[in-house]
């Protein structure tokens, strides 16, 4: 599975054929239960975590609203500490000029640590088409990039892998981007984890230009942050001469006190550490000490589109722990392509329409790729109620209404193809608001109960392909209201359940349960 | 305490006999039970499936409909969900679209009145043995809407235990969706299919005789998914055991 995102198939077909293979429900159902079921404890451990989710929202929240505000102080506090920044708005304008600031260094090869932003705006693949070679050094990422596929998760790109399977790729792979793969590799965890750690080492030590992202910017220092667990990222933010960070502006927060209450939130959230274990904060430049040059990369990419709509914004408060991914039956079941982006789960479910804008047939699936049973929301670290914003964008499918594109105020038109199900959802909504039309349908329905099929043609048919139909009653609650009490009469009837094999026939012919 | 009873849609047309078994619980706890036929659907599938516009009449009948009562019982747990969590939303977003306060204060008058079955009994009728007798092998799936947006807890399981004769076997994944979601079933039949048949394995993992819920259009799924593999354990509304007196010696 290679190549980009787009040109995905609507989630509902992806879906179709990632619930059809065994070995990746298999190994999605193995890794998802076991970090949902560590986080569950390692969040249970804190007596104020709902105190601390609160506060997790709050900051965000506070900072979204003057977003332009902290921005301008990071901007001046960078710049103050040796640093450039630069401002992107779209994937492209921040590919061009990663590419550049590449260029002018003279060099072909980079060194990335894992970032989600670089993933959003295919970095790589930017950099390859002008002849640069970016070495993905987390051992997730490096399975993915070696294995010429797509990252599946936030936290766990190549989640979707088994370890016979990267025993199988590192093998195959690892000679054409460096140290080839040690002889009779096995699938141990620990052979496994040596020869990354080998192939890797020489990229560290050799590369002149690091690429990262980072999981928080504070306004008032102008510092950077990347948590991450393998100690590779700290080898890209250090060992370059030169360092570029693209990072999305949503990740600024006011001050360093503020990373108290989210380093507290993501380890125990995404890894179910109780802490982090490599947090690394840089500053601008030093002389002398880490990468001699620094830029900052301000990426909006929709952000400021997402930012205008007030149901919408929260979506920016994500800090990428991926625990609504783990705990998604959905994500489960479907795995991280079939969402077409770097943001799958429930998460990438309400991101990706925003960022993008609705803008083709998966972007309009995603608001639909959920059950809207809330656990998503349950386990969110700052507290995104994702449920929300599926049926608020579900709305914007089927009905329009009003949305930032580009910048600009505009009214979406109803998506198209939802023709039938607007025309039913008003049959029923008329139905339902004249209870004697409705009563008349049902009734209907009642007498006619024999020639009901168990299997339904037609639209009907994605019901009953696993489901039997349920069997409709001979007469309506309604109606046996009515006629047991009529306006004011006496006690009704009413049988056991499971003395009939018909529920709901009259239930006179039973006799009173009491 | 003037009461009343929201059977909603679905048990109106596909479950009557759930409804019945509430007004007979009800009524041997002696409470009297109206039931206004002017109600009619809560308006939860076509919110959720994006056509917010077309709930609001929905929203306004169910104002009309239950103005004269001080509580409405209903045993869906999703339909009070939809009254209690998103009301409110509808209303505050008409308002902002200009269009009046009518459904703000539609929202403000029905979500005190709104309760879910189970909650009912324990909460307002502080009841947890309601005299019934079901000598079964039950297990109880907690849906979504009635864990993690009413918040019901153990309600159900309280009332369960005290069931005369019923055994309650503890069911795997308990809190995992069954995979039915309204239009979710209709629109991403893969995954619902699956979810549903994972929740099924669960349940027959169990080996109980009956699978309950405090809501039918997740037993319609189940059951349907239960029915379709020839499975013989039985999809029962938990209203039905409660107000069961099957077999009852007291």
């Amino acid at each position: 599975m290679s190549g980009t995102y787009l040109g995905m198939p609507a989630f509902p077909r992806a879906a179709a054929t990632a619930t059809r293979d065994t070995r990746l429900r298999a190994n999605l159902t193995h890794a998802t239960r076991t970090i949902r079921d560590k986080r569950a404890k390692a969040v249970a451990e804190l007596d104020d975590w709902a105190e601390l989710r609160a506060a997790g929202a709050a900051v965000k929240d506070r900072t979204l609203r003057h977003l332009d505000h902290y921005l301008e102080q990071l901007e001046a506090a960078v710049t103050a500490a040796g640093g450039q920044v630069h401002w992107a708005l779209d994937a492209d304008e921040a590919n061009r000029i990663v590419t550049r600031l590449v260029r002018e260094t003279g060099e072909t090869e980079v060194v990335k640590v894992k970032s989600m932003a670089t993933q959003e705006i295919g970095l790589n693949e930017a950099l390859a088409r002008a002849g640069i070679r970016a070495y993905e050094t987390d051992l997730a990422e490096l399975i993915v990039q070696l294995g010429h596929d797509r990252p599946s998760h936030i936290l766990v790109p190549a989640i979707h892998r088994n370890r016979a399977e990267i025993r199988d790729i590192f093998r195959r792979e690892m000679a054409s981007w460096g140290r080839p793969a040690p002889e009779g590799l096995t699938d141990s965890p620990a052979e496994l984890a040596e020869a990354a750690r080998l192939h890797l080492r020489e990229k560290f030590l050799s590369a002149k230009v690091g690429i990262s992202g980072a999981n928080f910017m504070v306004a008032e220092t102008g510092t950077l942050v990347v948590v991450e667990s393998e100690g590779n990222g700290r080898m890209c933010l250090t060992l370059p001469e030169t360092l570029i960070s693209v990072v999305g502006i949503e990740k600024v927060v006011p001050e360093w006190q503020d990373l108290e209450i989210f380093l507290q939130l993501l380890p125990r959230s995404s890894t179910a550490e109780r802490m982090n274990p490599y947090t690394s904060t840089w500053t601008g430049t030093t002389d002398g000490d880490g990468p001699q040059t620094f830029h900052l990369v301000l990426l909006d990419n929709g952000r400021t589109d997402t930012l205008a709509d007030t149901v919408g914004r929260q979506a920016l408060r994500c800090i990428r722990c991926s625990a609504c991914l783990n705990v998604c039956p959905v994500y489960e079941r479907a795995g991280g392509h079939a969402y077409g982006s770097p943001y799958p789960g429930p998460i990438g479910a309400i991101l990706t329409p925003q960022l993008r804008g609705l803008a083709g047939p998966l972007e309009e699936s995603l608001p639909y790729a959920s059950s809207l049973c809330g656990a998503c929301y349950e386990v969110c670290p700052v507290a995104i109620d994702i449920p929300e914003v599926l049926v608020h964008l579900r709305e914007r499918v089927v009905q329009g209404g009003p949305v930032t594109l580009g910048g600009t105020r505009t009214v979406l038109q109803p998506a198209k193809g939802h023709a039938a199900e607007r025309a039913a959802m008003r049959a029923a909504g008329w139905a339902f608001d004249h209870p004697g039309a409705l009563r008349t349908g049902m009734r209907l329905a009642a007498r006619t109960r024999r020639l009901h099929p168990r299997r339904l043609p037609g639209p009907g048919r994605v019901w009953s392909r696993t489901r039997d139909l349920p069997e409709v009653p001979a007469e309506s609650f309604r109606d046996w209201w009515q006629r047991t009490r009529g306006t004011s009469s006496g006690r009704g009837t009413w049988a056991e359940p499971g003395t009939s094999s018909e529920p709901g026939t009259s239930s006179e012919q039973r006799g009173d349960a009491k | 305490m003037r009461v009343a009873l929201f059977v909603t849609c679905i048990n109106d047309m596909l479950h009557p006999r759930t409804g019945q078994a509430v007004v007979a619980l009800l009524e041997r706890l002696g409470v009297e039970v109206g039931f206004p036929t002017e109600q009619s659907c809560c308006g939860q599938p076509q919110f959720n499936t994006g056509y917010r516009h077309a709930a609001e009449p929905l929203m306004r009948r169910f104002d009309r409909a239950f103005q004269d009562y001080e509580y409405v019982v209903t045993p869906s747990a999703s339909c009070a969900a939809m009254v209690r969590d998103n009301y409110p939303r509808i209303g505050a977003k008409a308002a902002a679209e200009r269009r009046g306060r009518g459904l703000v204060d539609a929202a403000a008058v029905a979500v005190p009145k709104m309760y879910e079955l189970t909650e009912f009994l324990v909460d307002v009728l502080k009841v947890e043995d309601v005299g019934a007798s079901f000598p079964h092998t039950v297990t109880y799936h907690p849906t979504c809407h009635g864990l993690r947006v009413l918040g019901l807890g153990d309600r159900p399981r309280r009332l369960l235990e005290h069931v005369e004769g019923l055994e309650l076997r503890e069911l795997p994944g308990a809190e995992e969706c069954c995979g039915f979601g309204g239009t979710f079933a209709v629109k991403n039949p893969a995954v619902s299919a699956a979810m549903g048949a994972d929740k099924v394995r669960h349940i027959l993992s169990t080996g109980a005789e009956v699978v309950c819920a405090v809501d039918n259009s997740c037993l319609l799924h189940i059951g349907g998914t239960l029915s379709r593999r020839g499975a013989p354990v039985r999809p029962v509304h938990i209203a039905e055991i409660l107000a069961s007196t099957e077999g009852s010696v007291r």
